[in-house]
């Protein structure tokens, strides 16, 4: 864990127009995740905790304010250009895994390595790392509807670490699995955040989930709740003092 | 794992889906394949004609006979080069339904107006001095197995001999060949002038008169002269191009064009409906995959190229295999006796399968366009909340 800021979420607001409705999610909310932290976040239904998760992923961007990535606001970034920044920086992980299910295991890990230029070797290697650490290097010619669910979150998961990005995103990774399955996957997640480095960002329901992360925010209403030292939530004058500096 | 893996195993995915619609398309390109190959070989003769050949035949139709007095006076024309005339026999072998395409000719005069028709020197000069020799294509005595000197029974089914018989004994004095390879060689002709003395009905009567001129820019003033100086007369005329009189034959049986092209046309239609709906729906069906592949930062563009090429992909494989069949088809009815008669051009050509392969790659692109704009298009977030 480092001070190094990785992320920051500047004054930023979601809206949603349900016909003639505006919804708020959030109002100026303000954010730092610094590089190597374990962030939950919990909240309850609709508190914004998936399109906050979303935002910071670049697969979604706010109504306003600015989300900074090494100091890069990516919500300026242009489809095509946020596409290039997931596949190089970034690692999803869904509750209900999103495995291809034509592919195998680890056909499917080999998925984000389609984006780089590296040989079949490097590819073969990388996906075998990738699933020898999630503890499936013997199921790697399996089909996903012959996996567990355990299983096939721990596939999901070597598919999201195999490009080696700085940032996992988890929305959910537990809440389909028992929880002895759920434990192995968060432990796995430890181990990838205090071994490897990962900053993880994990949204879930499940406070013992939550227990694993080295920072825990609630989230409701649009607003954070509790916070700890590593990832701050800042005011606006902060935020603003520490843009300039 | 590259684009191509991605794509065939989507599209082998669901097996009764891919069966089902690779069939389809092979249906259609079996069609077109073999209904087009039929087509090329009705159209083969009238693309194979000279240029500078005109045919007169009688204006009521051609199958009314014209007197054999206008050779002489055709010839007599400004512009006509060469005079020859014919007579269909309607020749069979052995069985009726063994037709042997015959003709009775002036012999000499036929083999300088069919200049394509490739007769060697002996052979020419034993038929000329004949009366009850023949010359036989080489396709027609290849398929009966016929040589030089052999004695053929040839019968008609619509003459008969004043002793009655419908059987000339003829001998084969020469196999002639053609000068282009796709020239039409499965006929017989015999002399007219043994026939015209030998048969029962009307003499001096003769079916038709092709005739060569100095120029093709000739060929319409020659044939306005032709037909004035009938007009009025007990059998006025009616002259056209080669090209136009066979075309004009070929339209006996119904515009055959029209059809094969109807045909084609409702099975590519139809296709095109199912195949597109299918792969509409099975895009549709993994919405959500499409969202991961974007998540994982594949671009917008590059999941267009992967369903577009998803069927591409399908159209080139059930077309590939309609077209195999297709030509399967075709050179197992080119070798039917009775269809060699009618269509001895029936070939499935480059053409055929270069335009097969143009619809291949159209199909596929119309059926596989829209659904690959939708992926193309599709919000991340809105389809994992489809999902």
């Amino acid at each position: 864990m480092t001070d190094e800021i990785l992320f920051q979420l500047k004054s930023v607001s979601k809206k949603f127009t349900r016909g003639k409705e505006t919804i708020s999610i959030f109002e100026d909310l303000n954010l730092i995740i610094n590089k190597g932290d374990f962030v939950s976040i919990m909240g309850p239904s609709g508190s914004g905790k998936t399109t906050l998760l979303n935002m910071l992923g670049g697969v979604d961007k706010p109504t306003n304010g600015s989300i900074l990535f090494d100091s890069h606001p990516i919500e300026k970034l242009t489809e095509g250009q946020l596409s290039k920044w997931r596949a190089a920086h970034v690692g999803f992980i869904f509750q209900f895994y999103n495995l291809m299910p034509m592919l195998n295991a680890e056909k499917n890990v080999e998925l984000p390595l389609m984006l780089k230029k590296l040989s079949s070797k490097q590819r073969k290697n990388s996906v075998n790392t990738a699933l020898k650490l999630v503890g499936l290097a013997d199921r790697s010619k399996h089909l996903p509807k012959e996996l567990s669910g355990g299983q096939q979150q721990r596939v999901a998961i070597a598919r999201a670490i195999v490009s080696d990005p700085d940032l996992l995103f988890c929305d959910e990774p537990t809440g389909d699995l028992d929880r002895a399955t759920a434990t192995e996957i968060l432990e796995t997640l430890q181990l990838l955040n205090k071994d490897f480095g990962k900053t993880i960002v994990m949204v879930t329901h499940d406070p013992e989930a939550a227990k694993f992360a080295s920072t825990c925010l609630h989230l409701d209403k649009g607003i954070f709740e509790q916070q700890n030292s590593t990832t701050q939530e800042v005011t606006k004058e902060e935020s603003e003092k520490e843009h300039s500096s | 794992m590259n684009n191509a893996y991605l794509v065939f195993k989507n599209l082998t995915r669901n097996k009764l889906r891919l069966f089902l619609n690779s069939f389809a398309i092979l249906i259609a390109f079996l069609l077109f394949g073999f209904l087009g190959s039929l087509q090329n070989a009705f159209d083969s003769g009238v693309e194979l004609s000279a240029d500078d050949r005109l045919m007169v035949v009688n204006k009521i139709n051609f199958t009314q006979p014209l007197p054999i007095a206008y050779v002489n006076k055709i010839k007599a024309i400004e512009g006509v080069k060469d005079v020859t005339h014919a007579n269909w026999f309607g020749g069979y072998y052995q069985d009726p339904r063994q037709q042997a395409m015959t003709f009775a000719v002036d012999a000499e005069s036929y083999l300088r107006v069919y200049d394509n028709l490739v007769l060697d020197e002996k052979s020419q000069k034993d038929w000329l001095s004949n009366q009850q020799g023949m010359i036989v294509g080489e396709r027609m005595a290849t398929s009966y197995g016929w040589s030089v000197g052999d004695r053929i029974p040839l019968s008609s089914n619509i003459f008969s001999q004043t002793n009655g018989s419908n059987t000339w004994d003829l001998t084969i004095s020469g196999i002639f060949k053609p000068s282009n390879p796709q020239t039409d060689t499965n006929f017989i002709l015999i002399h007219y002038k043994y026939f015209n003395e030998t048969q029962k009905w009307g003499g001096n009567r003769i079916g038709w008169l092709p005739i060569t001129t100095l120029d093709p820019s000739l060929n319409q003033s020659v044939a306005d002269a032709i037909d004035k100086q009938f007009a009025n007369s007990s059998a006025e005329t009616e002259t056209s191009t080669e090209s136009q009189f066979n075309k004009a034959f070929l339209e006996q049986l119904g515009d055959i064009g029209f059809i094969i092209s109807g045909v084609v046309v409702a099975g590519f239609f139809t296709i095109l409906l199912v195949v597109g709906t299918s792969m509409a729906q099975n895009v549709s069906e993994r919405t959500g995959e499409i969202a991961v592949l974007k998540t994982l930062g594949f671009t917008s563009k590059r999941i267009f190229g992967l369903i577009l090429s998803e069927s591409l992909l399908l159209a080139l494989f059930g077309g590939l295999l309609g077209l195999f069949f297709a030509g399967f088809f075709v050179t197992g009815a080119s070798q039917e006796p009775q269809l060699k008669n009618i269509l001895p051009n029936l070939i499935m050509s480059q053409d055929i399968v270069l335009r097969s392969l143009a619809y291949m790659l159209i199909l596929g692109f119309v059926t596989g366009f829209i659904p690959a704009w939708r992926a193309m298009q599709l919000n991340i977030i809105d389809a994992f909340n489809k999902n």
